[in-house]
């Protein structure tokens, strides 16, 4: 048994698992209409390549990725597309999105479908595959993996590849079932990312409260020489940081990334997905969710992107009475949404029906008393009460004086804390209003260069039009000349007129005729 | 007694000497406090200030000819930061040079636009595309908002509209709490 590194801080939450992983994933039936949101990723939105009207088959790209931190999307069953409009999504904010909107035939018609073989890709043409496909981290975060991928400028080589298997939220079981049932294609997949990143070694960490999909990876893993290490089952050991110190005992470095300590992470569900597009030419147009709570049945559904919230629900038998709220992702890190009439997305691993049992009661909120209880359980290894005594003052540099962008608002703070204060709400608000702060002087300093460029045309303008003018004076001097030359010369035909002794007489006959 | 003339005119030369290279060497170009103005400054080169632009109002803070208070686009914080970087003690925005007001965006009615080109001579950021007799369009992401493009339009065909609130421009809020005294 390999040694483990403990995080600091950390809790012992319930865990609800049981719940959702006793029977295998079901394939969640084909929904009329599908919505497939065009921002499922982290990243720039993807450009959408279809429009209303439009036939298109299973799987094929209706959205491009937009430039290099951005993800494809495809077309998750054939059928035809009736609107490219935007559309509520799942999202705290409860704003709508741009989608594609597609009826489907109800003929699942694929498209081509080219498994590649990945030993002979370079390794750039590779990336492209999987950037296509759509590969996004299926844990939550759901940013594009093909950049992870690649090591860039940010080490020479890699130590470690971690597959994170860990799934420490309480209720979500998606990642367990599919390890359970799919470990193989998960190793395949695991392949595929140990081949482009050539690690030293690959470990595998999930947590041990889940004894079946802990021995089903083992024996995937036989002869491969990855590493399946149980570790304690302790919330937030599925968060990135935090499992990295737990498998290698690096600490990630603040505002750096693991792969700055040489380490790489993935979730195991983006692994199997990597193992569908390589060897199966399949993008990603589906993931395994976890409906849970108070749900009739809950289970596990091998879903197709695009559903409707509601629809599933459906499938894991409906709401139970007294539902208060419905929330994707855990209890612990997940939002409330506004309605279940969103679409299922590639960032959405649990629907979570919570009712009174569920959700813990809000209690009035009462002062901090500095009792310390949140640095005890803080993963970070953060001051979260100083952090909130700044976020709530709006001090946000001092905030960020103590690191509060390293807060990964894993919510353990909130769950202790005797004063029930909504501790990550601040910080939640604080980082948002720094980053708000920051585009705007993005804009600001923007609009100051095009104004300084603007007030330097004109002068420029001005010194070209005096320029001219200048040049044109001597020109104009001459012409005065001239004229004054003109003038000379009338005076002379004048005078020669005078001279002439019938001159004046025609002007005088002509005003005395008037 | 000489002895101490001669030791402090000594000084005082070394002194001299030390300062003069000093003011030659560590020479800062321009008025720093300008800059550190203009940089808190909304840059919307909107003129409701009274003065032609942000740098020229950054200038007549810095001279002590404007009051910190002018700037309606920089709002309450763009005081209390201007206050705090001059020491000064924060105060309203004065009601003469206007309110505060949400983030607008100028749109032109591309429909009623006669192509007569005087907003574009007007927006001080160029950020107004078009040629003479041909339709005019705002850029929106340079757009500052400033509203001096709507009073040369001679067919009023340019609104200010609020800009839309988005995914990727939406805000957690500061949390609703009210917090209970302890008994």
């Amino acid at each position: 048994m390999s040694r483990l590194y403990p995080f600091h801080g950390g809790l012992k939450t319930v865990r609800h698992k049981t719940e959702s992983n006793q029977q295998p994933i079901q394939r969640a039936a084909l929904p009329r209409r599908l919505t497939v949101p065009l921002r499922q990723h982290i990243g720039a939105m993807a450009k959408p390549l279809v429009e209303s009207g439009k036939h298109v088959l299973k799987g094929q790209m209706i959205g491009q990725a937009d430039g290099y931190i951005s993800a494809a999307v495809h077309a998750p069953t054939s059928g035809v597309v009736t609107a490219v409009e935007t559309r509520p999504v799942p999202h705290p904010s409860g704003l709508p999105d741009l989608c594609v909107v597609i009826d489907s035939d109800g003929e699942e018609r694929w498209i081509e479908r080219q498994p590649v073989d990945y030993r002979t890709l370079h390794p750039s043409e590779l990336r492209n595959v999987l950037r296509n496909a759509g590969i996004v981290g299926l844990g939550g975060a759901a940013f594009p993996s093909a950049v992870k991928l690649n090591l860039g400028g940010h080490c020479e080589h890699l130590e470690t590849l971690i597959l994170n298997g860990a799934e420490c939220e309480p209720w979500i079981t998606c990642d367990d079932r599919l390890m359970c049932e799919q470990a193989a294609g998960i190793v395949a997949g695991l392949h595929v990312m140990a081949h482009l990143l050539a690690p030293r070694e690959v470990l595998i960490g999930i947590e041990d409260d889940k004894p079946e999909a802990i021995a089903a990876m083992t024996e995937a893993c036989v002869g491969t020489g990855y590493e399946v290490r149980p570790v304690p089952t302790r919330y937030p050991s599925g968060s990135v940081k935090q499992l990295v110190k737990l498998l290698t005992g690096k600490e990630t470095p603040v505002e750096g990334l693991p792969v700055d300590v040489g380490v790489q992470c993935f979730n195991v569900a983006t692994a199997y997905t990597v193992h569908r597009t390589v060897d199966h030419g399949e993008p990603v147009i589906s993931r395994v969710v976890t409906v849970t709570g108070h749900v009739s049945q809950p289970g596990n559904f091998q879903t197709l992107l695009g559903t409707p919230f509601a629809e599933l629900v459906e499938q894991a038998g409906g709401y139970r009475e007294g539902v208060e709220r419905l929330i994707m992702g855990g209890p612990m890190m997940g939002f409330a949404l506004h309605s279940d009439e969103v679409p299922l997305t590639k960032a959405a691993n649990c629907i979570l029906a919570a009712s009174a049992e569920e959700l813990t009661p809000t209690q009035p909120v009462m002062p901090c008393i500095r009792c310390g209880a949140c640095v005890d359980v803080c993963p970070a290894d953060l001051l979260p009460q100083q952090l909130y005594w700044h976020a709530r003052a709006k001090e946000f540099d001092k905030a960020q004086d103590y690191h509060l962008f390293s807060c990964i608002e894993c919510g353990c703070c909130s769950v202790v804390c005797p004063s029930h204060i909504p501790l990550v709400q601040y910080y939640r608000y604080a980082k948002n209003e720094i980053w708000a702060q920051e585009k705007e002087k993005q804009k600001a300093e923007l609009a100051r260069q095009r104004h300084q460029a603007r007030l330097e045309r004109l002068e420029r303008e001005k010194q070209e039009r005096e320029a001219k003018l200048r040049q044109k004076a001597p020109a104009k001097a001459v012409k005065t000349e001239s004229e004054q030359g003109g003038k000379l010369d009338i005076e002379t035909a004048v005078a020669r007129a005078k001279l002439r002794p019938d001159s004046s007489t025609p002007t005088a006959t002509s005003k005395q005729d008037a | 007694m000489i002895a101490a003339i001669i030791v402090l005119s000594a000084l005082a030369g070394v002194s001299g000497l030390l300062l003069g290279f000093a003011a030659v060497r560590f020479r800062v170009e321009g008025d720093p406090i300008v800059d550190k103005i203009d940089a808190i400054l909304p840059q919307t080169q909107c003129g409701q200030c009274g003065y032609p632009g942000c740098r020229p109002y950054a200038e007549a803070i810095a001279a002590g000819e404007a009051d910190i208070n002018q700037c309606p686009p920089g709002g309450e914080n763009g005081v209390a930061a201007l206050a705090d970087l001059l020491g000064r003690d924060p105060k309203p925005l004065s009601a003469e040079h206007g309110v505060a007001k949400p983030k607008m965006l100028a749109v032109i009615d591309e429909q009623n636009c006669i192509g007569c080109t005087l907003c574009i001579q007007a927006c001080p950021v160029d950020a107004i595309l078009g040629a003479a007799k041909h339709m005019h369009t705002v850029i929106a992401s340079e757009c500052t908002g400033c509203e001096l493009c709507l009073a040369p339009c001679p067919v009023d065909c340019i609104d200010m509209v609020p800009v839309a609130q988005t995914i990727a421009t939406w805000k957690w809020t500061y949390p609703d709490v009210t917090v209970k005294a302890a008994a």
